[in-house]
């Protein structure tokens, strides 16, 4: 709730901004929306960015450089949509209608090497215990950093899912949980290998909380089924229990998507903001301007450290939540 | 771009990275994990039960031992009285026995004593005799024959002279 308010608050007061020169509301949704380019940062009046590249399906796979399309603004049949347009911001054919889309972007490539980092990091500490006895020894290095928060989860596991088939489910959990994590992370990072706010995308949580979805519904018991379609209520009630019990597990994905998605967007919005602080003050002089620095930097640190506990609790909760979920569909009769 | 619209690439790519990030690691990565830290698990609890069960043992066998202790003193004990007793008793057994032996070696040598003396007496007698027929005959100046009647005659005087003596 407080996120939410915050994001209003700050889309007012970028509102407000934008008399001025200085379009806070535009900066700030510049570092938390995709792109595709990568912009790290200006030199002698040149930006510093990494040109990904574009890749569309339309009528066959076309490739190209994404600064040949940035730089001009339109690129052979494609241009960029301009505001306001259906697909502001997007690579769109001349009519305005989108290609199938799935060009590197800069969430892509954070992605990419999210994924990377959580398999190099969990492959080395697997391979500890592959190497190691781990009945005579205790864990050194990265499996001593990795093993607590991989036992919390799949401890987290066994107490939600039970002690029959939690085996089955914790490579997933655990994935989720580091994958996010991860990602949370990086994201606080305000340069170049990290910062893309990967988990405030609603497709990187929406991908998450459907495979949850799907793990859930795809392996629930008879009796989960029964509870939705014909619950154990009397006649009458059966048909409206069944409605709602139906929406409820449809809700679960989303309520998944939302939280994390919100929660990481909102936080980005909230460093960003206090960091946008010092350029507005920029302009009312030293006085203000010094003042101003030294509070915002101060509540940058709050904020970054408030961000990085935030993180891990929107991840441990992502994991809890979807371990429940799991533990509930795989409910035996009694 | 929108804020609340999902982009097909990124949503393209995340399923197919994290598909595959899942499929390693649910293959290689967190098993042998997870396992590795169960069987961990287990032999830890495995051994503090195997510790605890130790541990009662060798209380057990403390106590056992002391029993056996107290046991070994009793038995001591026990045998030192018999030790005693039986020791007194052959010593009384020893003490009658040589009682009884001296009895009758002292008897023996009783009967041995009057059996000289009877020897020496007929020695004696049988001395005075030839003496006394000695004298007699230097007295009587006879020479009488050591016939039985005389042998007889001498005796009964001999036997009255002790019988009067």
């Amino acid at each position: 709730m407080k996120k939410i308010l915050a994001i209003i608050v700050m889309l007012m007061s970028s509102a407000l901004c934008r008399a001025d020169d200085l379009d806070i509301g535009e900066i700030i949704f510049d570092h938390v929306l995709d792109s595709y380019e990568w912009h790290i940062t200006d030199w002698k009046g040149k930006p510093v960015a990494i040109h990904l590249p574009v890749i569309l399906f339309d009528h066959g796979l076309k490739t190209f450089n994404s600064h040949k399309i940035l730089e001009t603004g339109s690129y052979g049949n494609y241009h960029i949509a301009a505001k306001g347009e259906p697909h502001e911001g997007k690579i769109v054919r001349a009519d305005g209608s989108k290609p199938f889309d799935i060009s590197i972007t800069k969430n892509v490539l954070q992605l990419m090497m999210n994924a990377l980092l959580l398999l190099v990091i969990v492959l080395l500490s697997a391979r500890w215990y592959r190497r190691h006895d781990a009945l005579k020894e205790h864990p050194t290095g990265i499996a001593a950093l990795m093993e607590p928060l991989i036992m919390m989860v799949h401890d987290m596991a066994k107490e939600n899912i039970g002690e029959e088939d939690y085996r089955r489910y914790s490579p997933y959990l655990l994935t989720v949980f580091l994958f996010i994590l991860f990602s949370n992370f990086i994201g606080i990072l305000p340069f170049f290998p990290g910062g893309a706010n990967l988990t405030g995308n609603i497709a990187c949580t929406m991908v998450l909380a459907l495979f949850t979805f799907f793990t859930v519904n795809l392996t629930g018991t008879k009796h989960y089924y029964k509870e939705i379609f014909s619950p154990d209520v009397p006649g009458l009630l059966k048909p409206l229990m069944a409605v709602i019990e139906f929406f409820s597990a449809l809700v679960k994905p989303i309520s998944l998507t939302i939280r994390l998605f919100a929660n990481m967007l909102a936080g980005h919005i909230q460093i960003l903001c206090m960091v946008c602080i010092i350029f507005i003050m920029g302009k009312m002089g030293m006085a203000m301007t010094a003042g101003a620095t030294a509070i915002s930097v101060l509540f940058g640190i709050f904020l970054d450290v408030l961000e990085m506990l935030i993180s891990f609790i929107q991840a441990y909760i992502f994991t809890m939540l979807s371990s429940i979920y799991i533990g509930m569909a795989r409910q035996k009769a009694e | 771009m929108n804020l609340i619209t999902p982009d097909t690439g990124l949503l393209f790519w995340m399923v197919v990275i994290f598909g595959i990030v899942f499929f390693i690691l649910a293959k290689w990565g967190f098993p042998a994990i997870t396992g590795m830290v169960d069987k961990r698990n287990e032999h830890i609890s495995e051994s503090l039960r195997l510790a605890d069960e130790a541990r009662e043992r060798m209380s057990h066998l403390a106590e056992e031992q002391k029993a056996l202790i107290a046991q070994t003193r009793q038995e001591q004990g026990r045998i030192l009285k018999e030790a005693a007793q039986a020791r007194s008793e052959i010593l009384a057994q020893a003490k009658a026995d040589a009682q009884a032996q001296t009895a009758q070696m002292v008897e023996k040598a009783r009967e041995q004593i009057a059996n000289e003396r009877e020897t020496a007496l007929r020695d004696i007698r049988r001395q005075v005799a030839l003496l006394s027929v000695d004298v007699a005959e230097k007295v009587l100046r006879a020479k009488l024959d050591a016939s039985p009647e005389q042998q007889a005659l001498i005796d009964r005087y001999v036997d009255e002279s002790r019988s009067s003596s």
